[in-house]
């Protein structure tokens, strides 16, 4: 066998050796393809969902205002309808005949409102001197002023000529509306990214049960520091989550703009789109990586999957509140309570994601993103010192009291052999 | 005592080590929870030998070697591999095969090998060309391409077990390696033991079947109960218990009676007792001159199995009745 020294390697080296076998080993997995599919279930449910409602409403939209008045009034009322409804662009209700009266003919218009076959929401009787409106209280109290329109245009019998308005329409909108429209792009961003940390940094809590439950993890003891098998897993997850985040957002692109969307249909982030693109993925990088340290932690415990499960509420239920808090935080920019969302290190990420898409200022970007570098490698210290302790029931001599502590509790003891 | 200083001392169990070792560990504990798994444990491993630690099941065999290895920390006491005092920056120098195999059962064969190797230091590639030659020299060769979850368990625990050596360690590890194999590979796995050994590198391996043992090792630490009644050369074990003594006689009865020890028993035609402090040499004077009309005499040797079972024995009984000493 050809003699080729081996050498110890350092934690970075044996990190990478851990995250490359994870990583390719996820990668090739049949599972990751259910995994690349699986955003698109949601957008799939939602878009039939939507579908559906949409039709539903335009089924019930537009209510109608049955007509029953002398057939030249109503003839007169409708005409009036058309010369108006294109000035005023649905403001009015829509015009049906009911009936057009004989002279001396009996009309009972709260009988017509309540005729299911009909299915009218009110009913103009009388003349366009004097209309009536019958039906219900809110409705016609809605309805009287167009209705007095209208009534209006047709005791006038011609055709009024509205002049032709024109218009020089601004690229620049209001300070209000810029606001406004920001907080949405803020919103949004925030949203994306709550969503896309809550799914691919859970994922890392059930990271281990595979070695545990394969006794692989012993090897891996003995082999090199559980630090680096903490990082290793870590960054391997990351790169699977990228790699995920870019096949869906390529995808998602790719289908947005074929349908000749643009992202000028959304209001653009005050650092504009490339730079918010970038500053969200370094955002995701820290809040994944400041989460995924905790849950490596934390899932460390588990050697089943049905123990994953029970550990991922809390955890849910924790990503829930950071998003909550730097939800409420961004609402209110400059005050104490976003400085205190950016301070706190899981909410961090969120609430400067939602700065960037309403202040251009750069360098409290760059303070932001330093301190959750510094906040991540506190994080993975910890959360490894942790994982070693919990996975291996090792670490350094501790005292009586130490060992009867509840960080001793939280595991039973192991077989001796 | 220091570390290094049974270096130069020897094993001080009655050995001549003079070589350089390959593990010294004094004092060594760990408790779990207030419960004390190992305590005060003392092993010293020469270089290029096969050293077996031998104990029952829970005597604190895993978790001592678990120690050793860096994958726990001990509470108390210390411990040097290779000249190191953290394990795992010699871990490229070190094979272990654990009791409970692990592979992940969707790698192929050579690529498991090579996995194991990379853990080691040794480069992805290289690891996994050697695992394609050692499983072709292993007669593995139609499993190269297949992946671990296809192979059955032994073929599976041969995979890691050539893992473990991928990366030519100097000292290697083995817990309870011949369980789950059956009688050939128990034979072949002996014989890549001596290899090993032969070639400098030093074989550690725990079990609870003492005949692997007597065959493979020079010096064994028996463990019981979380400490070491008895640590050093095989032959030192065995003269822990006299020889045993089976006696044939003509006459039933007669003067040379006296000449007998306490502990003499008979059974069908023949007297058992252990051989006197004196000699043998003594005893048949007195028998021939009390006219005992020896017929067969014989002398055994005890084995290795019969000092564990002792040894163990009386450590476990110690053990006990320290416990109601405590408990009192």
């Amino acid at each position: 066998m050809t003699a080729i020294a081996t050498g110890r390697l350092s934690t970075l080296a044996a990190a990478f050796v851990i995250a490359r076998r994870d990583f390719t080993a996820i990668l090739f997995s049949r599972s990751f393809f259910f995994f690349l599919l699986g955003p698109l279930f949601p957008l799939l449910i939602g878009g039939l969902a939507g579908g559906i409602g949409k039709e539903v409403q335009s089924s019930a939209a537009r209510p109608e205002l049955g007509v029953a008045m002398a057939p030249a009034d109503t003839q007169a009322m409708l005409a009036a309808y058309r010369q108006l409804e294109p000035q005023l662009r649905g403001a009015l209700p829509v015009l049906v005949t009911v009936r057009e009266l004989q002279p001396g003919e009996a009309f009972d218009p709260a009988a017509a409102v309540q005729d299911k076959r009909l299915n009218l929401a009110a009913v103009l009787t009388g003349t366009p001197d004097r209309p009536m409106l019958t039906g219900p209280a809110e409705r016609i109290e809605q309805w009287r002023g167009p209705v007095a329109l209208l009534a209006a245009e047709a005791r006038r019998g011609t055709a009024t000529s509205y002049p032709q308005v024109g218009m020089t329409p601004l690229a620049l909108a209001t300070t209000a509306d810029s606001a406004r429209s920001r907080m949405l792009t803020a919103q949004l961003g925030q949203t994306v990214l709550f969503l896309l940390t809550m799914l691919l940094a859970g994922m890392v809590l059930s990271n281990l049960v595979e070695e545990k439950g394969n006794k692989i993890i012993e090897v891996l003891a003995a082999a090199i520091p559980m630090d680096a098998v903490f990082l290793g897993k870590l960054f391997a997850m990351l790169g699977v989550s990228l790699v995920g985040i870019t096949v869906w957002a390529g995808a998602g692109g790719a289908i947005w703009f074929a349908a000749g969307n643009s992202l000028g249909q959304f209001p653009a982030p005050a650092v504009g789109w490339p730079l918010f693109f970038v500053l969200g993925t370094a955002y995701f990088a820290m809040g994944y990586l400041l989460l995924g340290s905790l849950f490596l932690a934390i899932g460390s415990m588990a050697t089943t999957v049905r123990e994953v499960q029970t550990l991922s509420m809390p955890v849910t239920m924790l990503q829930l509140l950071n998003f909550f808090f730097a939800s409420w935080a961004m609402a209110r920019p400059g005050s104490l309570a976003e400085l205190a969302a950016i301070a706190v290190p899981f909410s961090s990420p969120f609430t400067m994601l939602a700065r960037a898409a309403q202040d251009d200022a750069l360098l409290p970007h760059a303070l932001a993103l330093a301190w959750q570098v510094v906040c991540v490698a506190i994080f993975v210290k910890v959360g490894a010192t942790l994982f070693r302790r919990w996975v291996m029931k090792s670490g350094p001599a501790r005292g009586d009291s130490g060992r009867k502590g509840w960080l001793a509790r939280l595991r039973s003891r192991p077989a001796v052999r | 005592m220091k570390l290094g200083e049974w270096q130069m001392a020897g094993n001080g169990a009655g050995g001549e080590t003079a070589r350089p070792l390959a593990i010294e560990a004094r004092g060594l504990v760990k408790r779990f929870d207030g419960f004390t798994a190992v305590d005060g444990v003392d092993i010293t491993v020469p270089q290029g030998a096969i050293y077996g630690i031998l104990g029952p099941n829970g005597a604190g065999k895993t978790t001592t070697l678990r120690m050793l290895l860096g994958i726990i920390d001990p509470d108390e006491g210390v411990r040097r591999v290779l000249g190191h005092e953290r394990p795992h920056e010699i871990s490229h120098l070190i094979g272990y095969l654990p009791e409970e195999r692990g592979l992940y059962p969707a790698m192929k064969a050579y690529e498991a090998i090579g996995f194991l190797g990379a853990l080691r230091g040794l480069p992805l590639e290289e690891g996994r060309r050697r695992g394609k030659i050692l499983l072709e020299e292993h007669g593995l060769g139609y499993a190269i391409d297949r992946q671990i979850r296809q192979l059955s368990k032994g073929m599976a625990q041969q995979v890691q077990l050539l893992g473990t050596l991928v990366h030519e360690p100097r000292l290697v590890v083995f817990d309870e390696p011949f369980s789950g194999l059956d009688a050939l590979n128990q034979g072949k796995l002996e014989r890549m033991m001596r290899g090993l050994a032969e070639k400098g590198t030093t074989v550690i391996f725990s079990t609870h079947v003492i005949a692997h043992a007597e065959r493979l090792c020079d010096e064994v630490a028996i463990i019981a109960g979380g400490k070491v009644p008895f640590a050093g050369p095989v032959d030192v074990a065995r003269g822990r218990i006299p020889a045993q003594v089976r006696l044939e006689t003509r006459a039933g009865d007669g003067p040379w009676r006296r000449a007998l020890p306490a502990d003499a028993r008979h059974e069908g035609n023949y007297w058992h007792f252990s051989l006197p402090e004196s000699g043998i040499e003594p005893l048949l004077r007195a028998l021939i001159e009390g006219e005992a009309g020896i017929l067969s005499l014989s002398i055994e040797r005890a084995g290795l199995h019969d000092a564990f079972v002792a040894i163990a024995g009386e450590a476990a009984a110690r053990a006990l009745a320290e416990d109601k000493e405590e408990g009192r």
